[in-house]
Order: C-alpha cells, then sequence, then structure tokens
C-alpha cells in the first residue's frame, strides 16, 4: 500500500513510503508496522495527532486498509 | 457567475487576478478582496528567510472549493476568487488572494472576512516557517481560533 505523510511527518520520513503488508489491516496497524520500520519517528507516527485518511476519505484507527488503497496520515493543519 | 479556486505554485500578480475577475463577474455592486502576504518576521519577532507550505494533491484544493461554496451559499455571493500559493513563499510575497462579489457591499466585506478566517484554519496546509535559528511547522494560533469562531466554527482536530 501507498503512504502519504504531510508537514512535520514528510520531513522526519519523506512523502511517500510504499508498504508491502499482506492482507487487509486497520489503520492502527499500519502506524505500529510504520514505527516499526522507523523506529526514530515511532513517537511522532504512534503517538502524533496525525488523523488517517484512507483513499481522500478521513476515516478511523480501526477502518480497515486494503494493500491497493492509498493512506495519507495528516498532522494538524496550520491553514493557509 | 464566476467560482473559481486555483492553488499556485509559483509567485502571482493579485492585481492581475483581481482584474480578470472583475471583467468575469457579472451582476455584482460590490467586490471586497484582501490579500494575504508572507510576513519577514516569525509572532516571536524573529526574521523569516522563507515559508514553505506543504499541501494534498488533492484535499488542499477541495478544502478550498468547499470554502468558496460556503461563502457563495452562506451570503448569496454572485462571484468569489481565492488564489493560493503553496510551496516555498519568500517574505513579501502574496500567499493568498480572496475576493468576494455580491450584490451589496456588506456581503462582499464579510465574504472575504469569512474565507479569509476558515482559509487560515481550515485549508489543508502545513506551514513551515525558516529562518536563521531553524525551521519550525506552525499550527493554529487561539487568535485563529477565535476569528473562526466569530462565524461559529471550530478549528478541524
Amino acid at each position: 500500500m501507498r503512504i502519504l505523510l504531510f508537514g512535520r511527518l514528510s520531513a522526519s520520513l519523506g512523502r511517500e513510503i510504499e508498504l508491502d503488508l499482506p492482507g487487509p489491516r486497520t489503520v492502527a496497524d499500519v502506524r505500529r508496522e510504520l514505527a516499526r520500520l522507523y523506529p526514530h519517528s515511532a513517537q511522532e507516527i504512534v503517538a502524533s495527532r496525525a488523523r488517517p485518511c484512507i483513499n481522500d476519505a478521513m476515516t478511523s484507527e480501526e477502518a480497515v486498509v486494503e494493500p491497493a488503497d492509498e493512506i495519507a496520515f495528516l498532522p494538524p493543519l496550520s491553514g493557509g | 457567475m464566476t467560482f473559481v479556486a486555483r492553488l499556485v505554485h509559483a509567485p502571482f500578480v493579485p492585481d492581475r487576478e483581481l482584474a480578470r475577475f472583475l471583467e468575469e463577474i457579472a451582476d455584482a455592486g460590490a467586490v471586497a478582496s484582501c490579500i494575504g502576504l508572507a510576513r519577514a518576521r516569525s509572532r516571536a519577532g524573529t526574521p523569516v528567510s522563507g515559508l514553505f507550505l506543504d499541501h494534498h494533491p488533492r484535499l488542499t484544493l477541495s478544502s478550498i472549493e468547499e470554502i468558496v461554496d460556503g461563502a457563495a451559499r452562506r451570503f448569496g455571493l454572485t462571484g468569489a476568487l481565492v488564489v493560493h500559493r503553496c510551496g516555498a513563499i519568500k517574505p513579501g510575497e502574496a500567499i493568498v488572494l480572496a475576493a468576494a462579489a455580491a450584490a451589496h457591499r456588506r456581503a462582499a466585506f464579510e465574504a472575504a472576512d469569512y474565507v479569509m478566517d476558515r482559509l487560515k484554519s481550515e485549508a489543508v496546509f502545513w506551514k513551515r516557517e525558516d529562518g536563521l535559528a531553524g525551521s519550525e511547522w506552525i499550527e493554529p494560533t487561539d487568535e485563529d481560533r477565535h476569528d473562526l469562531a466569530r462565524w461559529s466554527l471550530s478549528c478541524p482536530e
């Protein structure tokens, strides 16, 4: 699945990560896997207030993510 | 009726955009506009060498379109324009132009004010200030929240 990161998350992890997670997983699973792969940013990923968004729709931690989905983590907005 | 929201990656000339908007609108008795500029100093007073406005490839523009649409419905506008920068912005450059056209001036003034308040808090951007002392990611301030509350709206968490 394709992971998109913005703002301060993008500064530490880059804009885009391709994650090879078999089978449907929840958003919380994806966060945990990212924290495992990027331990230096684990706190930001797991405990962050970044809201999850699957295929451009805001969602919850329990939502299921399919391998073909795009999941974006949106840190608190600054506005324009 | 002309309702336009644009996201631009390079400097733009606000008066040229406004002139084009004035040519396109019809049935308006008044147009009010606001230009937001990149400041040379942070809120703490330290020099800022530049801003970076990070954006989402689709959600950012749709959030601006939603704000324009909300203003059009709330104030009965005959036209509205928002041109918003993203990416690297230098101090003194225009970040945003918001213009509202209405039959009467009060609606135009209020709509421009409303659009700016919502853009400052709800538009899907992540703002970083760069300076000699380093870089800092900015979040909405209490002042921004207070401004938004004037319209009975609250900041997204």
